[in-house]
Protein backbone atom coordinates (compact mmCIF):
# COMPACT_ATOMS: atom_id res chain seq x y z
CA UNK A 1 0.00 0.00 0.00
CA UNK A 2 0.89 3.47 -0.96
CA UNK A 3 0.57 6.13 1.16
CA UNK A 4 1.14 9.61 0.02
CA UNK A 5 3.06 11.88 2.85
CA UNK A 6 4.17 15.06 1.67
CA UNK A 7 5.56 16.81 5.06
CA UNK A 8 8.70 18.44 5.88
CA UNK A 9 11.28 16.26 7.11
CA UNK A 10 12.04 19.07 9.93
CA UNK A 11 8.84 20.15 10.93
CA UNK A 12 9.50 20.01 14.72
CA UNK A 13 12.30 22.21 14.37
CA UNK A 14 10.00 24.40 11.93
CA UNK A 15 7.16 24.38 14.16
CA UNK A 16 9.53 25.48 17.39
CA UNK A 17 11.54 27.64 15.52
CA UNK A 18 8.23 29.48 14.20
CA UNK A 19 7.14 29.62 18.04
CA UNK A 20 10.68 31.37 19.11
CA UNK A 21 10.26 33.98 16.11
CA UNK A 22 6.74 34.46 17.75
CA UNK A 23 7.82 35.14 21.08
CA UNK A 24 11.20 37.02 20.16
CA UNK A 25 8.63 39.57 17.88
CA UNK A 26 6.01 39.83 20.94
CA UNK A 27 9.26 40.61 23.36
CA UNK A 28 10.67 43.29 20.58
CA UNK A 29 14.30 41.54 20.71
CA UNK A 30 16.32 41.33 17.71
CA UNK A 31 18.00 37.66 17.08
CA UNK A 32 21.15 37.14 15.01
CA UNK A 33 22.03 34.05 14.25
CA UNK A 34 26.05 33.73 14.16
CA UNK A 35 27.43 31.35 12.13
CA UNK A 36 31.20 30.49 10.76
CA UNK A 37 34.17 27.78 10.93
CA UNK A 38 35.76 26.85 13.76
CA UNK A 39 38.10 30.02 14.69
CA UNK A 40 36.89 32.53 11.91
CA UNK A 41 36.18 35.15 14.72
CA UNK A 42 32.38 34.87 15.90
CA UNK A 43 33.18 35.27 19.84
CA UNK A 44 36.02 38.24 19.23
CA UNK A 45 33.39 39.78 16.93
CA UNK A 46 30.71 39.12 19.80
CA UNK A 47 33.54 40.89 22.12
CA UNK A 48 33.68 44.19 19.71
CA UNK A 49 30.36 44.47 19.13
CA UNK A 50 29.44 43.84 22.52
CA UNK A 51 32.06 46.91 23.48
CA UNK A 52 30.74 48.90 20.94
CA UNK A 53 27.01 48.46 21.91
CA UNK A 54 26.39 48.26 25.38
CA UNK A 55 25.93 51.74 26.40
CA UNK A 56 23.30 51.66 23.96
CA UNK A 57 20.90 48.60 23.61
CA UNK A 58 20.63 45.53 26.51
CA UNK A 59 22.70 42.61 24.94
CA UNK A 60 22.33 38.60 25.51
CA UNK A 61 24.19 35.83 24.21
CA UNK A 62 23.51 32.32 23.59
CA UNK A 63 26.71 30.46 23.22
CA UNK A 64 26.87 26.83 21.09
CA UNK A 65 29.62 24.94 21.07
CA UNK A 66 30.15 21.11 21.07
CA UNK A 67 32.16 21.19 24.49
CA UNK A 68 33.38 23.51 26.93
CA UNK A 69 31.95 26.56 28.36
CA UNK A 70 35.52 29.03 27.35
CA UNK A 71 33.21 31.29 25.37
CA UNK A 72 30.58 31.93 27.43
CA UNK A 73 33.51 32.88 30.37
CA UNK A 74 34.89 35.30 27.14
CA UNK A 75 31.16 37.14 27.27
CA UNK A 76 30.18 36.65 30.62
CA UNK A 77 33.90 38.77 31.70
CA UNK A 78 31.52 41.95 30.25
CA UNK A 79 29.01 42.02 32.38
CA UNK A 80 26.67 40.33 30.32
CA UNK A 81 23.84 37.75 30.26
CA UNK A 82 24.96 34.39 29.17
CA UNK A 83 24.14 30.78 28.72
CA UNK A 84 26.14 28.06 27.38
CA UNK A 85 24.71 25.14 25.02
CA UNK A 86 26.76 22.44 24.84
CA UNK A 87 25.45 20.05 22.26
CA UNK A 88 27.58 16.99 23.29
CA UNK A 89 28.78 16.68 19.91
CA UNK A 90 25.86 17.97 17.97
CA UNK A 91 27.06 19.84 14.96
CA UNK A 92 24.83 22.48 14.89
CA UNK A 93 21.95 24.27 17.37
CA UNK A 94 18.40 23.92 17.08
CA UNK A 95 14.79 25.17 17.83
CA UNK A 96 14.88 23.41 20.82
CA UNK A 97 18.07 23.96 22.30
CA UNK A 98 17.51 27.68 21.81
CA UNK A 99 14.01 27.52 23.81
CA UNK A 100 15.43 25.16 26.37
CA UNK A 101 18.18 28.50 27.40
CA UNK A 102 14.55 30.98 27.93
CA UNK A 103 14.60 30.86 31.34
CA UNK A 104 17.54 32.55 31.90
CA UNK A 105 16.81 35.75 30.14
CA UNK A 106 14.52 38.27 30.47
CA UNK A 107 13.42 39.41 27.58
CA UNK A 108 10.83 42.68 28.30
CA UNK A 109 14.80 43.99 29.36
CA UNK A 110 16.76 42.98 26.02
CA UNK A 111 16.64 44.41 22.93
CA UNK A 112 19.29 42.41 20.73
CA UNK A 113 20.01 38.47 21.62
CA UNK A 114 23.09 37.27 19.81
CA UNK A 115 23.31 32.92 19.22
CA UNK A 116 26.75 31.97 18.51
CA UNK A 117 26.42 28.78 16.53
CA UNK A 118 28.67 25.80 16.83
CA UNK A 119 31.55 26.60 14.61
CA UNK A 120 31.22 24.91 11.22
CA UNK A 121 30.30 26.07 7.80
CA UNK A 122 27.72 23.26 6.56
CA UNK A 123 25.35 22.67 9.29
CA UNK A 124 24.10 25.04 11.48
CA UNK A 125 23.25 27.16 7.75
CA UNK A 126 20.15 24.03 8.09
CA UNK A 127 18.43 24.72 11.15
CA UNK A 128 16.04 27.78 11.76
CA UNK A 129 16.66 28.77 15.79
CA UNK A 130 13.42 31.54 14.72
CA UNK A 131 16.76 34.31 14.25
CA UNK A 132 15.83 37.71 12.29
CA UNK A 133 19.16 37.36 10.52
CA UNK A 134 21.75 34.87 10.01
CA UNK A 135 25.12 36.64 9.63
CA UNK A 136 28.14 34.47 8.52
CA UNK A 137 31.90 35.17 9.41
CA UNK A 138 35.18 34.18 7.26
CA UNK A 139 38.33 35.30 7.59
CA UNK A 140 40.67 35.18 4.75
CA UNK A 141 42.92 32.89 6.58
CA UNK A 142 40.22 29.93 5.64
CA UNK A 143 40.80 31.11 1.83
CA UNK A 144 38.38 32.82 -0.87
CA UNK A 145 37.19 29.49 -2.35
CA UNK A 146 34.81 29.26 0.48
CA UNK A 147 31.94 30.75 -0.88
CA UNK A 148 31.68 28.23 -3.83
CA UNK A 149 32.42 25.24 -1.64
CA UNK A 150 30.03 25.91 1.14
CA UNK A 151 27.47 28.26 -0.81
CA UNK A 152 23.98 27.56 1.03
CA UNK A 153 25.61 29.47 4.58
CA UNK A 154 26.46 32.41 2.27
CA UNK A 155 23.03 31.87 0.03
CA UNK A 156 21.27 31.86 3.89
CA UNK A 157 23.13 34.84 5.30
CA UNK A 158 22.36 38.79 5.23
CA UNK A 159 24.93 39.74 5.86
CA UNK A 160 28.89 38.30 5.01
CA UNK A 161 31.81 39.82 7.31
CA UNK A 162 34.97 39.07 5.99
CA UNK A 163 37.27 38.79 9.26
CA UNK A 164 41.18 39.30 9.78
CA UNK A 165 41.12 41.44 7.13
CA UNK A 166 44.53 42.77 8.62
CA UNK A 167 46.08 39.76 7.93
CA UNK A 168 45.75 40.15 3.92
CA UNK A 169 49.68 40.80 3.52
CA UNK A 170 50.24 37.56 5.04
CA UNK A 171 48.03 35.13 2.84
CA UNK A 172 46.74 34.51 -0.54
CA UNK A 173 43.28 35.27 -0.56
CA UNK A 174 41.55 37.62 -2.68
CA UNK A 175 38.58 39.48 -1.04
CA UNK A 176 37.24 40.53 -4.67
CA UNK A 177 36.82 37.09 -5.19
CA UNK A 178 34.68 36.46 -1.87
CA UNK A 179 32.49 39.38 -2.87
CA UNK A 180 32.24 38.00 -6.37
CA UNK A 181 31.28 34.51 -5.59
CA UNK A 182 28.62 35.34 -2.32
CA UNK A 183 27.29 38.27 -4.40
CA UNK A 184 26.35 35.35 -7.08
CA UNK A 185 25.04 32.92 -4.89
CA UNK A 186 23.49 35.58 -2.76
CA UNK A 187 22.50 38.88 -4.39
CA UNK A 188 20.86 40.37 -1.60
CA UNK A 189 23.96 40.18 1.07
CA UNK A 190 25.99 42.75 2.36
CA UNK A 191 29.74 42.44 3.05
CA UNK A 192 31.43 44.14 5.44
CA UNK A 193 35.13 43.88 6.22
CA UNK A 194 36.42 44.04 9.78
CA UNK A 195 39.35 43.00 11.63
CA UNK A 196 38.26 42.20 15.13
CA UNK A 197 42.21 42.48 16.34
CA UNK A 198 42.47 46.19 15.14
CA UNK A 199 38.86 47.24 15.31
CA UNK A 200 38.26 48.72 11.66
CA UNK A 201 35.15 48.06 10.18
CA UNK A 202 33.61 47.29 13.63
CA UNK A 203 31.68 50.45 13.81
CA UNK A 204 30.31 49.93 10.02
CA UNK A 205 28.79 46.70 11.24
CA UNK A 206 27.79 47.87 14.29
CA UNK A 207 25.85 50.35 12.35
CA UNK A 208 24.50 47.48 10.07
CA UNK A 209 23.40 45.63 13.34
CA UNK A 210 21.87 48.57 14.52
CA UNK A 211 19.91 49.22 11.15
CA UNK A 212 18.50 45.86 11.54
CA UNK A 213 16.85 46.64 14.86
CA UNK A 214 15.13 49.73 13.28
CA UNK A 215 13.67 47.33 10.31
CA UNK A 216 12.11 45.36 12.53
CA UNK A 217 10.21 48.05 13.68
CA UNK A 218 12.09 47.64 17.08
CA UNK A 219 13.42 50.96 19.81
CA UNK A 220 15.54 50.54 22.20
CA UNK A 221 14.11 49.80 25.51
CA UNK B 1 27.44 14.99 10.34
CA UNK B 2 23.24 17.03 10.93
CA UNK B 3 22.31 14.07 8.46
CA UNK B 4 21.52 11.96 11.55
CA UNK B 5 19.31 15.08 13.08
CA UNK B 6 17.61 15.02 9.51
CA UNK B 7 16.89 11.45 9.16
CA UNK B 8 15.74 11.20 13.18
CA UNK B 9 13.30 13.57 12.11
CA UNK B 10 12.32 11.30 8.92
CA UNK B 11 12.10 8.30 10.88
CA UNK B 12 9.99 10.05 13.64
CA UNK B 13 7.42 10.70 10.78
CA UNK B 14 7.35 7.52 9.09
CA UNK B 15 6.65 6.03 12.79
CA UNK B 16 3.90 8.30 12.90
CA UNK B 17 2.34 7.63 9.95
CA UNK B 18 2.98 4.11 10.05
CA UNK B 19 0.70 4.14 13.23
CA UNK B 20 -1.91 6.66 11.86
CA UNK B 21 -2.26 3.57 8.99
CA UNK B 22 -1.52 0.69 11.16
CA UNK B 23 0.98 -0.39 8.71
CA UNK B 24 3.18 -3.58 9.89
CA UNK B 25 6.38 -3.06 7.50
CA UNK B 26 8.09 -0.40 5.48
CA UNK B 27 8.94 -1.25 2.09
CA UNK B 28 10.88 2.48 0.93
CA UNK B 29 10.25 5.41 1.50
CA UNK B 30 10.48 8.83 -1.06
CA UNK B 31 12.22 11.66 0.18
CA UNK B 32 12.45 14.75 -2.01
CA UNK B 33 16.02 17.02 -1.50
CA UNK B 34 17.08 20.24 -2.87
CA UNK B 35 20.37 20.50 -4.11
CA UNK B 36 20.32 23.87 -2.62
CA UNK B 37 20.25 21.47 1.03
CA UNK B 38 23.63 20.60 2.78
CA UNK B 39 22.48 16.64 2.64
CA UNK B 40 24.94 14.25 1.57
CA UNK B 41 23.03 11.44 0.32
CA UNK B 42 25.37 8.52 0.94
CA UNK B 43 25.05 10.18 4.37
CA UNK B 44 21.47 9.48 4.63
CA UNK B 45 20.98 6.20 3.80
CA UNK B 46 23.85 5.31 6.28
CA UNK B 47 21.86 7.16 9.02
CA UNK B 48 18.58 6.01 7.76
CA UNK B 49 20.02 1.90 7.95
CA UNK B 50 21.38 2.45 11.61
CA UNK B 51 18.25 4.74 13.09
CA UNK B 52 15.82 1.55 11.40
CA UNK B 53 17.99 -1.47 12.81
CA UNK B 54 15.37 -3.80 14.55
CA UNK B 55 12.35 -1.49 13.76
CA UNK B 56 9.22 -1.95 11.25
CA UNK B 57 11.25 0.35 8.96
CA UNK B 58 14.29 -2.04 8.59
CA UNK B 59 15.75 -3.06 5.40
CA UNK B 60 13.00 -0.17 3.47
CA UNK B 61 14.58 1.30 0.58
CA UNK B 62 15.06 5.10 0.85
CA UNK B 63 14.45 6.56 -2.59
CA UNK B 64 15.98 10.32 -2.66
CA UNK B 65 14.78 12.16 -5.39
CA UNK B 66 17.04 15.42 -6.31
CA UNK B 67 15.47 18.72 -7.07
CA UNK B 68 17.34 20.89 -8.70
CA UNK B 69 17.86 24.39 -7.81
CA UNK B 70 15.37 27.24 -9.65
CA UNK B 71 15.11 30.59 -9.14
CA UNK B 72 13.02 33.18 -10.51
CA UNK B 73 14.15 36.54 -12.29
CA UNK B 74 12.63 39.60 -10.32
CA UNK B 75 13.17 41.71 -13.72
CA UNK B 76 11.89 39.54 -16.07
CA UNK B 77 9.85 37.18 -13.85
CA UNK B 78 11.02 34.06 -15.73
CA UNK B 79 12.23 31.27 -13.82
CA UNK B 80 15.36 29.19 -14.47
CA UNK B 81 17.46 26.79 -13.47
CA UNK B 82 20.50 27.55 -11.46
CA UNK B 83 23.65 26.14 -12.09
CA UNK B 84 27.11 26.47 -10.11
CA UNK B 85 24.92 28.68 -7.69
CA UNK B 86 24.98 31.58 -9.63
CA UNK B 87 21.86 33.30 -9.65
CA UNK B 88 22.10 35.76 -12.30
CA UNK B 89 19.19 35.14 -15.28
CA UNK B 90 20.09 33.49 -18.52
CA UNK B 91 17.90 35.75 -20.17
CA UNK B 92 18.02 39.10 -19.59
CA UNK B 93 21.51 39.13 -17.19
CA UNK B 94 20.30 40.08 -14.03
CA UNK B 95 20.57 38.74 -10.66
CA UNK B 96 17.52 37.08 -8.95
CA UNK B 97 16.60 36.98 -5.81
CA UNK B 98 14.00 34.69 -5.11
CA UNK B 99 15.23 30.68 -5.10
CA UNK B 100 11.79 29.00 -6.14
CA UNK B 101 13.27 25.42 -5.46
CA UNK B 102 15.96 23.49 -4.40
CA UNK B 103 15.71 24.17 -0.25
CA UNK B 104 13.47 21.19 -0.34
CA UNK B 105 13.69 18.76 2.15
CA UNK B 106 10.49 16.65 2.32
CA UNK B 107 9.03 13.08 2.79
CA UNK B 108 6.92 12.59 -0.27
CA UNK B 109 5.45 8.91 0.00
CA UNK B 110 5.75 5.57 1.76
CA UNK B 111 4.82 2.03 0.97
CA UNK B 112 4.03 -0.50 3.79
CA UNK B 113 2.30 -3.61 4.21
Amino acid sequence: MKINVVRNILEANARIAAENRELFAEKKVLVMNLMSSPGAGKTSLLEKTIDSLKGRMAIGVIEGDIQSSQDAERIAAKDIPVVQINTGGACHLDGNMIRDTFHHFDFDALDLLVVENVGNLVCPAEFDLGEDVKVAILSVAEGDDKPAKYPLIFHESQALLINKIDLLPYVDCSVEKIRAESLKINTQIAILEVSCRTGLGISEWCAWLTDRIAAKGLGIK
Amino acid sequence: MHEMAITQSLVDIIAEEMRAHRAGKLLNVRVQIGQMTAVVPDALRFCFDILTQHTPMAGAELIVEWVPVQARCESCERTFEVKDHAFVCPVCGRSAAATSAGRELSIVEIEVE
